[in-house]
């Protein structure tokens, strides 16, 4: 009786594992599946072709595969280092009465849904770039802006984790010899923790190339190459979400889940590298 | 400058520096958060949970359908996703081990899983619950939320099981207890406030989401409770709103909000404090 319920409850748990391999392999077939009309048509120029008229049955990739690429790379470089900072800041710096506090509201920020991050970027950030830059405010800048403030406690909060594993006798044997500071981090806490500290920054980097709601609002959604990151544009989430329900023939349909399938591989391949070549050297160091 | 001085002096720049990075990313940060509790308090009254959405300067009008609907998704998920990731997680931790191929494999796939665009688990959603029907349904909403929730649930239900000591098991054991009933009233009873704010966390964080609802769900005026037809949500409808001219509609989008963000961080405080008082 005992081990009839035993094989019932081992097969149980072992079916929900599996689905989740199901799950992914299915994603992968059902986006390959739909895009096969769009490939069969464009084939892989759809990834270089920048002309996109669904009124003449013509689509290419370009415009949105350009955006997703330009405002993600917008982000990385403007919160990579105010991430940094705020993990030095967190880890080295603040005494604990302030370091505790404020590296809760990080993380709790980080959990703060995304498109509230994109309003504010609507109602908020795009009227004064307008009167910054003129134009209407939108394009690949604002939206990089978004994207990197809502990155931003995600990235910071897994890099200060990264820079805690520093063994603290480490760190007292440099203090001890008189090293400053600054030498201290740069000569043993950044050598020590370099592959966790990029591995979160690309684990960043994968959450914001597959964006939607905090981009949507500001990107302006004009699907051509923009001459200026200051002008209007589209990235693969953005014309997913505009478009998808628009979609009145089976090729633009089709196209659609083309960039669909194109964001996946992208995200795929960077998570898998963050995880698998810079974090695991972490975990397996740690132990 | 002697060398000593140059060192302090770039020490001394350095860490000012990172001090800087830190108040200036604090300032955008808290910036919004003010920004969305000075505009969703201002925005926020009784009629938005007591009437149903009405077309702009038809008064009364409120959220009242959107939230149920919401409700309704994000109860739906979890019905699933919690169930499943927490079975799923329990394979892993208790059968799987940390020598098992299979079991490596699965941790691996939730990891990149949890980290998946949800729009494209919204156009996958799509292709297989609302194309073949020929309709927007709540339940292809809710099948979108649980994709996103299993991974999740499955991770910190296999750490948390990882953490109960072996020699509780192989206690139970030897007292002859077979190794469903160690597992379920020992182990789990063991790992019960991590499993629970895992669940937290995931509830969290799919109520949150946006982009899976907008072609499996879609949105709807009216009241609806029919998981068979297209549902309202808060999040969808916060989209709708804030692209929408109206300022009325603007500031309803800034009360769902604020509305969504408070449930947010409630949830995500509740799972702290489970854990820290478990601690």
């Amino acid at each position: 009786m005992n081990r009839a319920i035993d094989l019932i409850f081992h097969n149980t748990t072992r079916f929900f594992a599996i689905s989740v391999l199901i799950v992914l392999v299915a994603l992968f077939a059902v986006l390959f599946n739909e895009a096969k009309p769009a490939m069969d048509a464009f084939g892989l120029d759809f990834v270089v072709n920048s002309k996109w008229a669904p009124n003449m049955e013509i689509f290419g990739g370009f415009p949105a595969i350009y955006g997703s690429i330009v405002s993600t790379l917008i982000a990385m470089l403007i919160a990579t280092p105010i991430a940094i900072g705020i993990a030095i800041f967190l880890s080295e710096l603040a005494p604990p009465w302030l370091a505790v506090p404020v590296g809760m509201a990080i993380e709790l920020l980080a959990a703060i849904p995304s498109i509230i991050y994109g309003m504010w970027g609507l109602f908020y950030l795009a009227p004064i770039l307008r009167d910054i830059w003129g134009g209407n405010g939108l394009g690949l800048m604002t939206a990089g802006i978004v994207l990197s403030i809502m990155i931003l406690p995600f990235m910071a909060a897994i890099t200060r984790d990264a820079m805690k594993t520093t063994p603290d006798i480490l760190k007292e044997s440099a203090y001890g010899m008189g090293a400053t500071r600054w030498e201290v981090l740069k000569d043993v806490v950044i050598p020590y923790v370099k592959s966790g500290i990029i591995g979160s920054i690309i684990l960043a980097l994968g959450r914001a190339v597959g964006e939607t709601m905090a981009v949507t609002f500001v990107m302006g959604n004009a699907h051509k190459v923009p001459d200026s990151i200051f002008k209007p544009a589209t990235s693969i989430p953005v014309t997913l979400a505009n478009e998808f329900t628009e979609a009145d023939t089976d090729l633009y349909y089709s196209s659609l889940f083309y960039l669909a399938l194109i964001l996946l591989l992208i995200s795929f391949t960077v998570i898998a590298t963050a995880k698998f070549w810079f974090l695991r050297n972490l975990r397996e160091r740690r132990i | 400058m002697t060398r000593q001085n140059r060192r302090i002096l770039v020490n001394k720049v350095v860490m000012a520096l990172s001090t800087a990075a830190a108040v200036a990313g604090l300032i955008f940060l808290f910036w919004i958060i003010g920004v969305l509790f000075y505009k969703g308090f201002g925005a926020l009254n009784l009629d938005i949970f007591t009437y149903d959405m009405a077309p702009p300067g038809r008064e009364p009008s409120g959220l009242r359908n959107a939230l149920v609907g919401q409700l309704l998704l994000v109860l739906g998920a979890s019905f699933i996703g919690v169930p499943v990731g927490i079975l799923a997680g329990t394979y892993l931790s208790e059968y799987g081990g940390k020598k098992s191929r299979l079991a490596r494999l699965i941790r691996d796939i939730s990891d990149i899983m949890m980290s998946t665009p949800s729009i494209v688990i919204g156009a996958f959603v799509y292709a297989v619950l609302v194309e073949p029907f020929g309709h927007f349904s709540g339940w292809a909403g809710i099948a979108a939320l649980a994709v996103i929730m299993v991974p999740i649930v499955l991770r910190t239900t296999d750490d948390m099981l990882q953490l109960v000591p072996g020699s509780l098991r192989e206690a139970a054991a030897a007292l002859g207890a077979p190794k469903y009933k160690v597992i379920l009233q020992v182990v789990f009873r063991g790992a019960k406030a991590g499993i629970l704010t895992g669940v937290l966390l995931s509830v969290a964080r799919v109520a949150g989401e946006t982009a899976p609802l907008l072609f499996t769900s879609f949105s709807n005026n009216f009241f609806s409770t029919d998981l068979d037809r297209p549902i309202a949500s808060l999040t969808v409808t916060m989209f709708n709103y804030a692209t929408s001219p109206y300022e009325e509609w603007i500031d309803r989008g800034w009360a769902a909000a604020l509305i969504l963000a408070l449930f947010v961080l409630g949830a995500n405080i509740a799972g702290r404090m489970i854990v820290r008082r478990k601690r």
